[in-house]
């Protein structure tokens, strides 16, 4: 056993050093030394995101039990900047009165959950995938239920760990019948060890449930807006951005390396869950009154076009799948930053109450604005480009009707954010939402956001850069 | 399905009784996760289903592949990932408790849709 190979795995040693380093900082600093806590924090996750942002070759660890892929690279620096983009959200809250004295935990819970995130995506067995999006998930329990005295934050910990663990259940009898039915668990054997019986069939479908749960697809999502709407906003912004990013690479590397022989009947599972997704994301997403449960629904069918990605296998649908994933990650961390300092400053979160936000909040709202018009795909904004490449990946392997089915729906959910773009800048109110001063981190991370949602369509190289490495089948 | 039983004379259990107790509790589990009403229920029916697989795992190696040792890993690895996931759930139930007095699941009801406009 060569010990010294371990040494390759750059971005889970530095993060793991990361995360210990916080938490003897934790532990051991007096009052007057955590108040540089959270800056320090910050710094030395960007210094960990700096380290790891350069693409190397393709490795195995541990005779193929870690694959790397360069893709990989980009995956986990989108999801490095979005989390950075999380922390800095999420400072000013962290620094209240009813969750200064846990700071330290929301650092290193949120960075043990992308330790689990890093390795389910560099899995190349099903036991390290395992423990990967369980790590991934328990911690997020707890950040869930992080507000322990306040009975929705405690009721969406309940809700989320229940559902998790039952997912997670299911997912793994399905990988037991995988084990039985070829007597491996790597995925490179079980490629040419598949071939499409029923009961392998029957594992492919269990297991896919665990991750489907995390992404919240439709048979899986009824988790998602209890969750979202009762957890802490900015860890709302997390579930919904991070933690459904890498399920969805996840997803997508699996269905190719493992399942590839059984192409054409996840292809059938996956159009099915996309129209539903899509649709009844969209439906359910009118109605709603509360941001975070609208935000939830739009997430869900946000999750739908994501698939198409998935869908088509090739090597345009990865490459545009982590484009989609950048560009929502970008539209949702502002859209969400947005609720979260509002909630901070004012408790309020139903789209009512933005009623003439454009008189007394002018930046704030204009940012919203972008990320909702990005996140329903209008021209100028990323997230056009983004549903253009997804469109035309599944166009390309001839899934005509499931994208006319998704551009109808992008009409529909059109609809629906401009309802909050109307209650900002047309409806006037008379006790509009008083003028809020941002702190230096929330500014700098809306301004990052906002800058990526106009400038990464601009600019083609970006999308040739991730498809230099993307690949399919 | 009845010569799974017949063997049972010689000493010999066959593969597929424990392939049949794993099924049982398998389902077993998810009728106890949707039929339950205390928090602690569902839990310990996550925890059959968390179970059953690993039954699975155990039975596979020693009958199919006995040269190899990954499914009696697997339970292992299984069994404490699912000792966290009960600790962590049995936390945040605790806290259920602190804040409503009670684990039943139809007090969880703060969180729902909004009631619709007629």
């Amino acid at each position: 056993m060569n010990y010294a190979s371990f040494l390759q795995l750059h971005d889970e040693l530095s993060l793991l050093a990361l995360i210990v380093i916080l938490l003897i900082y934790d532990t051991f600093a007096n009052e007057a030394k955590m108040r540089y806590f959270q800056p320090i924090a910050i710094l030395l996750f960007s210094i960990h995101t700096l380290l790891n942002c350069v693409p190397r070759t393709s490795f195995e660890v541990a005779g193929g039990m870690y694959q790397y892929v360069p893709m990989l690279t980009y995956v986990k620096t989108i999801l490095n900047v979005g989390t950075l983009i999380v922390f800095l959200q999420a400072h000013h809250w962290l620094n209240g009165a009813s969750s200064i004295i846990r700071r330290g935990e929301f650092y290193f819970l949120t960075l043990s959950t992308l330790l689990g995130m890093y390795f389910m995506m560099s899995a190349g067995h099903f036991l390290l995938f395992f423990i990967g999006i369980e790590t991934a998930s328990i911690p997020m329990a707890t950040l869930v239920a992080f507000n322990k005295s306040n009975h929705k934050s405690a009721e969406a910990g309940a809700k989320y760990i229940l559902s998790a663990v039952f997912a997670s259940g299911i997912s793994l009898f399905g990988m037991s019948l995988i084990y039985g039915a070829t007597g491996t668990l790597y995925f490179n054997d079980l490629a040419t060890a598949l071939t499409g019986g029923p009961l392998q069939l029957l594992a492919m479908v269990f297991f896919a449930v665990g991750l489907l749960f995390k992404i919240s697809l439709v048979p899986f999502h009824l988790w998602t807006p209890d969750v979202y709407e009762g957890a802490p906003t900015n860890i709302t912004s997390y579930l919904s951005v991070i933690s459904k990013g890498s399920a969805v690479f996840v997803l997508f590397t699996i269905l190719i390396k493992v399942f590839g022989s059984m192409v054409h009947e996840w292809q059938a599972v996956l159009y099915g869950i996309i129209v539903l997704s899509i649709t009844v994301g969209n439906i359910f997403a009118i109605r709603q009154q509360n941001l975070k449960r609208f935000l939830a629904f739009s997430s869900i069918s946000q999750a739908g076009y994501i698939l198409l990605g998935v869908i088509s296998g090739s090597a345009m649908g990865m490459s545009s799948l982590v484009y989609y994933v950048l560009v929502y990650g970008f539209s949702n961390l502002a859209a969400f930053g947005v609720i979260a300092i509002i909630e901070n400053h004012s408790q309020k979160l139903n789209i009512k109450d933005y009623n003439g936000l454009y008189r007394t909040n002018p930046k704030l709202s204009v940012v919203m604005m972008f990320a909702l018009f990005s996140l329903a795909g209008i021209p100028p904004f990323a997230g056009f480009f983004s549903k253009f490449f997804i469109f035309s990946a599944a166009i390309q392997q001839g899934f005509y009707v499931l994208v006319f089915i998704a551009l109808v729906n992008t009409i529909i959910s059109l609809y629906y954010y401009l309802l909050v773009v109307k209650a900002m800048f047309l409806t006037n109110s008379d006790d509009a939402i008083a003028p809020i001063r941002s702190d230096l981190a929330l500014k700098v991370s809306l301004v990052i956001c906002t800058a990526a949602i106009l400038v990464i369509g601009l600019f083609s190289s970006i999308y040739n850069q991730i498809n230099v490495f993307g690949f399919g089948m | 399905m009845f010569d799974v039983f017949s063997n049972f004379s010689s000493g010999i259990i066959p593969m597929e009784a424990y392939l049949l107790l794993s099924l049982v509790m398998f389902f077993a589990g998810i009728y106890g996760f949707i039929s339950r009403k205390s928090l602690l229920m569902i839990l310990i029916s996550i925890e059959l289903i968390l179970n059953a697989a690993d039954i699975n795992f155990v039975v596979f190696n020693r009958y199919l592949y006995a040269g190899h040792m990954e499914g009696f890993f697997f339970a292992l690895f299984t069994i404490a990932v699912s000792a966290c996931e009960t600790a962590v759930a049995i936390a945040i139930v605790i806290n259920i408790y602190r804040n409503l007095h009670n684990v039943n699941v139809d007090s969880l009801h703060e969180l729902h849709e909004p009631e619709s406009e007629q």
